[in-house]
């Protein structure tokens, strides 16, 4: 069963490879540029595993092909994360990864659509993403087109207000093609997310709103599977949620034992010394 | 304590003789000796959105007050009522922009301005979508106070790279504006007159018709130029005929789109041998029509003798329209009489 549900819908690769590489993408870029948002790429890579290689349908050389599933990132300075997986769906050019934050770059520290193909919004004025989801699914909807918009977003925008706007709006509109993921590190820049704008309770917040609202372990691969599938089959005309609780730094066991890690501080030598620990937990 | 920002609050009033009600919008306009047209924006609207699918309407709870409730009522299966939610209101405009859509965003100039700058800024402008921001009371047409008074709207979107900026004197502005904005691929920010709107611009120039970054002359002057945008150019040729009976001939460059700016016939006219120019507009002296123009023409070398008319930097009072337009200089007589003091 495991074994089964585990594998990439497009190809023979498994999801434990996909978010793996995803993880050493990730690794090779912040040593480019000695620094990046490693701990939330190495946190998100398996949700990013499972919307791009269990979820999400798309078509790699055609990433604005009319009947894709819709992907925003909604948290511009994860784009490090996203790059990782656009290369690893080979929408990107895994030869650019050595751009990373250069200039001239497609990929460059935080997320912009006009620069980067299969980058659907500008990203980090944080808050802005589930806004323009609503009004994307919206548009699908007139358009009779039957696919997801994903919205990720963090935790910390779950302080800004402009993302209850778009929960209510969402509700109100019924919006069954869109699927929000919000990962739940509990990081910000100034210390853990739960200490600073009473975030708590979250999947009974958003069902109190109206939304079918899933809880998971987000470095679960199994558990991000069932969800995103429950997500996508679910019948009620409700937007969906899911909340994934993730480890920053997952993977890399001397990182995730840093404290204060919203923007981890690698050495030099070190950037190595995590793809060698990575190297060791690569799956079959 | 009291601060000396509110000392004012204490002192009592009387009940003054003759009774001036508060106007909550500026429906006077339509009284000051023009026919009106209700509603022009809402109705032009609807006859563009008959041809072109791709237009749809959404509202922050404002429909009624920016006449897009005539879009609504025509069309209600391509109209989205967003609730008081600005931030909102944009956010979902640029997700329908992103899927193909033209949507036509209305609500106060404030509220988009202050309240959903960020999201006009990031999700919109920074991605040029093709979304028409149509905002009511623009400048000092309100007299509820600065909650409800946008006199510094035009200076936050000047800022704003790829926004193209419209403000428009009268009906006949608002109804040619419509096709205009849908035509521009790209954002526009638009200064709504709604409810019975004046037409102004005909009756001096029969055949003047609106035109996306263009000025246009209503009136010749050898005195005096008035470069003016928005219901201030109706003040400048109601106090150019004034005027004219003083034997001081005032002309009229009537300039409805402030981004881009038509920079070489206001070089042009600003150019023409010896005349005081005058910018007036509905908004703060700082960052808006005057300072625009006085850039042009200095950097170009123009130098005539220069004159602004436009709102203090200030927070305004609240009050009737007709008190508020004389007190910040404003009205037909205001603009009249500052022209003539400065000859």
């Amino acid at each position: 069963m495991t074994a089964e549900i585990r594998f990439d819908a497009r190809s023979n690769i498994s999801l434990d490879l996909r978010a793996w590489n995803i993880r050493r993408k990730a690794l090779l870029m912040g040593e480019v540029q000695g620094q990046g948002y490693i701990g939330q790429a190495l946190g998100v890579a398996d949700v990013l595993a499972t919307s791009y290689f269990h979820a999400m349908d798309y078509r790699s050389e055609d990433p604005e092909w009319e009947g894709r599933d819709r992907f925003l990132l909604s948290i511009g300075h994860y784009a490090i994360a996203l790059y990782a997986a656009l290369m690893e769906a080979d929408i990107l050019p895994e030869g650019e990864l050595a751009t990373y934050g250069m200039d001239d770059s497609r990929m460059p520290m935080s997320g912009m659509a006009s620069y980067t193909p299969g980058m659907e919004i500008t990203g980090g004025s944080l808050g802005h993403g589930l806004g323009i989801a609503v009004g994307m699914a919206m548009g699908l909807k007139r358009k009779q087109n039957p696919a997801f918009v994903y919205n990720l977003m963090s935790d910390g925008e779950l302080g800004e207000g402009s993302t209850w706007e778009a929960v209510m709006s969402a509700t109100q509109w019924k919006l069954d093609n869109l699927i929000c993921i919000v990962d739940f590190n509990n990081q910000q820049a100034d210390g853990p997310s739960r200490d600073a704008l009473a975030v708590g309770a979250e999947a009974p917040k958003w069902e109190a709103f109206g939304w079918h609202a899933q809880e998971v372990d987000g470095n679960d691969l199994d558990a991000l599977v069932a969800a995103f599938d429950a997500a996508r089959d679910l019948k009620d005309a409700k937007p969906r949620v899911i909340i994934c609780n993730t480890k920053m730094c997952n993977g890399v066991d001397f990182l995730e034992a840093r404290e204060s890690n919203h923007f981890v501080r690698v050495e030099a030598d070190e950037w190595s010394k995590a793809l060698a620990v990575l190297e060791e937990e690569k799956p079959q | 304590m009291t601060l000396a920002s509110m000392a004012r609050k204490y002192e009592p009033r009387k009940v003054p003789e003759t009774k001036v009600a508060t106007s909550a919008m500026i429906a006077s306009l339509a009284a000051e000796g023009y026919e009106a047209q209700p509603a022009p924006f809402g109705h032009a609207l609807v006859d563009l959105a008959k041809k072109d699918p791709r237009i749809v309407g959404l509202s922050a709870d404002l429909s009624k007050y920016t006449d897009l409730h005539i879009f609504a009522n025509a069309m209600p299966d391509r109209f989205y009522q967003m609730g008081m939610a600005e931030q909102l209101l944009f956010s979902a405009a640029a997700g329908l922009a992103r899927e193909g859509f033209i949507p036509f965003a209305t609500t106060y100039a404030v509220f988009a301005s202050r309240r959903a700058y960020d999201f006009i800024a990031m999700a919109i402008a920074e991605e040029n979508l093709p979304v028409k921001i149509a905002c009511a009371l623009p400048g000092l047409t309100t007299g509820y106070g600065p909650s409800h008074q946008a006199t510094e709207d035009l200076a936050i979107f000047r800022g704003l790279p790829n926004m193209v900026i419209i403000d428009p004197c009268d009906a006949c502005d608002v109804a040619g504006m419509v096709p205009a904005m849908v035509a521009h691929d790209g954002p526009v920010y638009a200064r709504l007159l709604r409810g019975k709107v004046p037409t102004v611009l005909t009756r001096h120039k029969p055949d003047y018709k609106f035109q996306l970054g263009k000025a246009q002359t209503i009136r010749e002057g050898r005195d005096v130029l008035v470069i003016a945008s928005g219901i201030m150019t109706m003040r400048a040729l109601d106090a150019a005929e004034k005027l004219a009976a003083g034997n001081v001939d005032v002309g009229v460059l009537h300039v409805p789109t402030i981004k881009p700016l038509d920079v070489e016939t206001i070089r042009a006219e600003a150019a023409k041998g010896g005349r005081l120019v005058v910018t007036a507009e509905n908004h703060t002296v700082n960052g808006g029509l005057g300072e625009a123009v006085a850039r042009t023409l200095l950097t170009d070398g123009i130098a005539p003798r220069f004159r602004m008319i436009g709102l203090p930097d200030a927070f305004l009072e609240a009050g009737a329209l007709p008190t508020l337009h004389d007190m910040y200089g404003l009205s037909v007589d205001k603009v009249a009489e500052q022209i003539k003091g400065w000859l």
